[in-house]
């Protein structure tokens, strides 16, 4: 009723309510994050730099990887809180079947994988058919990869990472015209974000992700074999997280707790970019930007005199922010 | 021949209305497997020793004090992470308060109890008021307490007074005061879920939220009043750990797992971890198991980072053994 009187009567001013209703429509996370980086490059000019903001790409590519797996389980209405232990597990794993010799990289990277695809099966079958909640489950299998990798590498590193592993991470395309040097990690990340854009977004396994996430009966009563779809979610998530290991590897070097806490960080991505936990809503491109604006956000700390474990405090109040609001919104709605 | 047939029958009825767990009987099989295991590989003390036998307990009372508060708040349907790192604030701030001097012991055992509150209360204020999953409004209170805690201190800090110490190695006649203090918290959990009114709401919310507030409950309070409780006991794991290690670390919670320990503990014990079902003697097991089996792992020599392992694929079979049959679906 009150809409009719306001609806707009001029041309112009249907054009703008046109354009104000498209607006709307943007999620949150692209003006957040632009206003940060807009913060950010006033702080230091390193990020107003091409050099600099390719360095930034780089360095968050991983993370962003690590964020779309996640993103594929919390659809699905699982949690996967094993990833950050499987990026300890590829790095120090890897550190010690390279052996310091360039020619064992692949192999020793195909290795992993294999693991990393055999966690991700057991952490959805058990989860399928024990019928145990993926918290608990992924929560003991970070353990107990965590102790079967220590315990396998005897309790520290060995050896150092060759340049063509620590390449996927760390490294630069040099003389790239526009750009200067463009980052490895990033094609990575181009290529890891199309493909499951379109598994996700394009595909039936998305969609029905998506519907068991939504409401498990109505998905099985419509023919989804749910069972099939949760083991594929959780093995597409370990697939990322293992790749998302090789580039947290390359960029950050060998490290016992370098995958520590990567499993929250891609969670609170994941609530930056919108992902509705419990499952039924997410978008590859907005949770790639979660990524970005959780970094920059902690790179604006870092730059304001933050001291580094307040990072943790950030994250946590960022989660807790994130998730209320999505509730706030959800009760408004109805 | 009349007092020995009421006895008997006595007994019975007391045995049926304790309604005994079923995990004792696994608890049995547990203690019996390890003690062969002990004597087949290794001195046998465990069967043997009966202070190996009361060792067991006092490593189950840290453990065991705070699962008895998660028990109360898996039973609201609600869960908490935090207890980690709360107990590790415990163990730092207390024995910073104290700095070794026995007058110190009151203000400092003030402070840490009134932290606690507060984190309990804003536990229950995100997951009641704000809506938050419990899981993550927990995980993020985690994350919270932990980046203060790491940002505030890095190392041993302060000590406890000789006086305080009773809490972790004083005994009464041949039992630990630790012991004890662990049997008055079951039982004090075990009155407050049978005996009284916020007992009976806690079965009523966890069990369903819509309808216990369509009957007139005020939910939120009762999660709210779980939540304090909870983190009322992490306080006081934290305090006898402090009171063992005679200085406060802020590793002790995040090493110890207390987090997860003690979620796996209730569900091990029977409790529903979507709510509504269980209690505390079943904890009370799942707890000891965990110290027997820490026990047996020192005395079998397992490598540490195995036990890690162990302990993993442990709290995932436990809960599978009470979820594989179920119908429910879950994610």
């Amino acid at each position: 009723m009150t809409t009719a009187a306001i609806t707009p009567q001029s041309g112009v001013s249907k054009f703008l309510h046109f354009v104000w209703s498209n607006i709307k429509k943007i999620p949150p996370v692209y003006p957040v994050f632009l206003v940060l980086f807009i913060v950010v490059s006033f702080l230091s000019p390193t990020y107003s730099s091409m050099n600099g903001i390719m360095a930034f790409l780089r360095r968050t590519a991983p993370l962003a990887i690590l964020a779309i797996g996640q993103m594929i389980v919390l659809s699905s209405g699982g949690f996967d809180l094993s990833i950050g232990s499987l990026v300890t597990m590829v790095c120090l794993g890897s550190s010690l079947l390279l052996n310091n010799d360039p020619a064992n990289a692949y192999p020793a990277i195909g290795i992993m994988m294999l693991i990393g695809i055999s966690i991700g099966m057991v952490n959805g079958l058990v989860v399928s058919y024990l019928k145990v909640p993926s918290f608990i489950v992924t929560l003991g299998m970070m353990l107990l990869v965590k102790g079967l990798v220590l315990y396998w590498v005897g309790g520290a590193p060995k050896g150092y990472f060759t340049d063509n592993w620590r390449m996927w991470g760390r490294g630069y395309i040099e003389n790239v015209p526009v750009f200067g040097r463009f980052p490895i990690g990033l094609i990575v990340l181009i290529v890891v974000g199309l493909l499951i854009w379109y598994l996700y977004h394009r595909t039936n396994f998305g969609k029905q992700v998506l519907a068991i996430g939504d409401n498990v009966r109505a998905a099985r009563l419509s023919g989804v074999r749910v069972n099939l779809i949760r083991v594929a979610a959780f093995v597409t998530c370990s697939i990322l997280a293992v790749i998302g290991g090789v580039m947290t590897g390359g960029y950050g070097g060998v490290n016992v707790t370098i995958g520590e806490g990567m499993e929250m960080q891609a969670i609170a991505a994941c609530v930056v970019g919108g992902v509705l936990l419990g499952g039924g809503k997410g978008n590859v491109l907005n949770v790639i930007f979660g990524a970005y604006t959780l970094e920059i956000l902690i790179s604006m700390l870092t730059l304001l005199g933050l001291p580094k474990p307040y990072k943790d405090v950030v994250q946590g109040l960022i989660i807790i922010g994130a998730v209320a609001y999505v509730a706030y919104m959800a009760r408004k709605k109805r | 021949m009349t007092t020995t047939t009421i006895t008997k029958k006595s007994f019975r009825e007391v045995y049926r209305s304790l309604h005994i767990p079923p995990v004792y009987y696994f608890l049995i099989v547990v203690f019996l497997t390890s003690g062969i295991l002990d004597q087949l590989y290794s001195d046998g003390q465990i069967l043997s020793n009966p202070l190996i036998g009361m060792n067991i307990l006092v490593r189950s009372v840290a453990l065991g004090i705070v699962a008895i508060g998660q028990t109360l708040v898996i039973i609201g349907g609600s869960i908490d992470l935090s207890v980690a790192y709360l107990i590790s604030i415990t163990s730092v701030m207390s024995s910073y308060v104290m700095q070794g001097k026995p007058e110190n012991v009151f203000k400092a055992i003030v402070v840490v109890f009134a932290i606690g509150a507060v984190v309990g209360l804003v536990n229950g204020l995100i997951v009641t008021k704000l809506r938050v999953n419990p899981f993550i409004a927990t995980l993020g209170t985690s994350l919270i307490l932990k980046g203060i805690i790491n940002g505030t201190f890095s190392n041993y800090t302060g000590s406890v007074p000789r006086s305080f110490e009773f809490f972790g190695y004083e005994r009464v006649g041949s039992i630990p005061v630790s012991v004890i203090i662990l049997f008055l918290i079951v039982i004090g959990g075990w009155f407050v879920l049978s005996k009284t009114k916020f007992g009976a709401h806690l079965y009523g919310v966890g069990g369903n939220d819509e309808v216990a507030r369509l009957s007139g409950l005020r939910t939120d309070r009762v999660v709210i009043g779980a939540h304090i409780i909870c983190s009322l006991t992490a306080v006081l794991t934290g305090l006898f750990i402090v009171s063992r290690l005679r200085a406060g670390a802020p590793w002790v919670g995040p090493d110890g797992v207390y987090d997860l320990e003690s979620i796996a503990t209730v569900v091990i014990g029977g409790t529903l971890l979507s709510g509504g079902k269980g209690g505390v003697w079943g904890t009370l097991a799942g707890v000891i198991i965990f110290g027997i089996l820490d026990t047996a792992f020192n005395q079998l020599g397992v490598n540490p980072y195995l036990t890690i392992v162990i302990r993993g694929a442990i709290v995932i079979l436990a809960v599978a053994s009470y979820t594989y049959r179920s119908k429910l679906q879950v994610a």
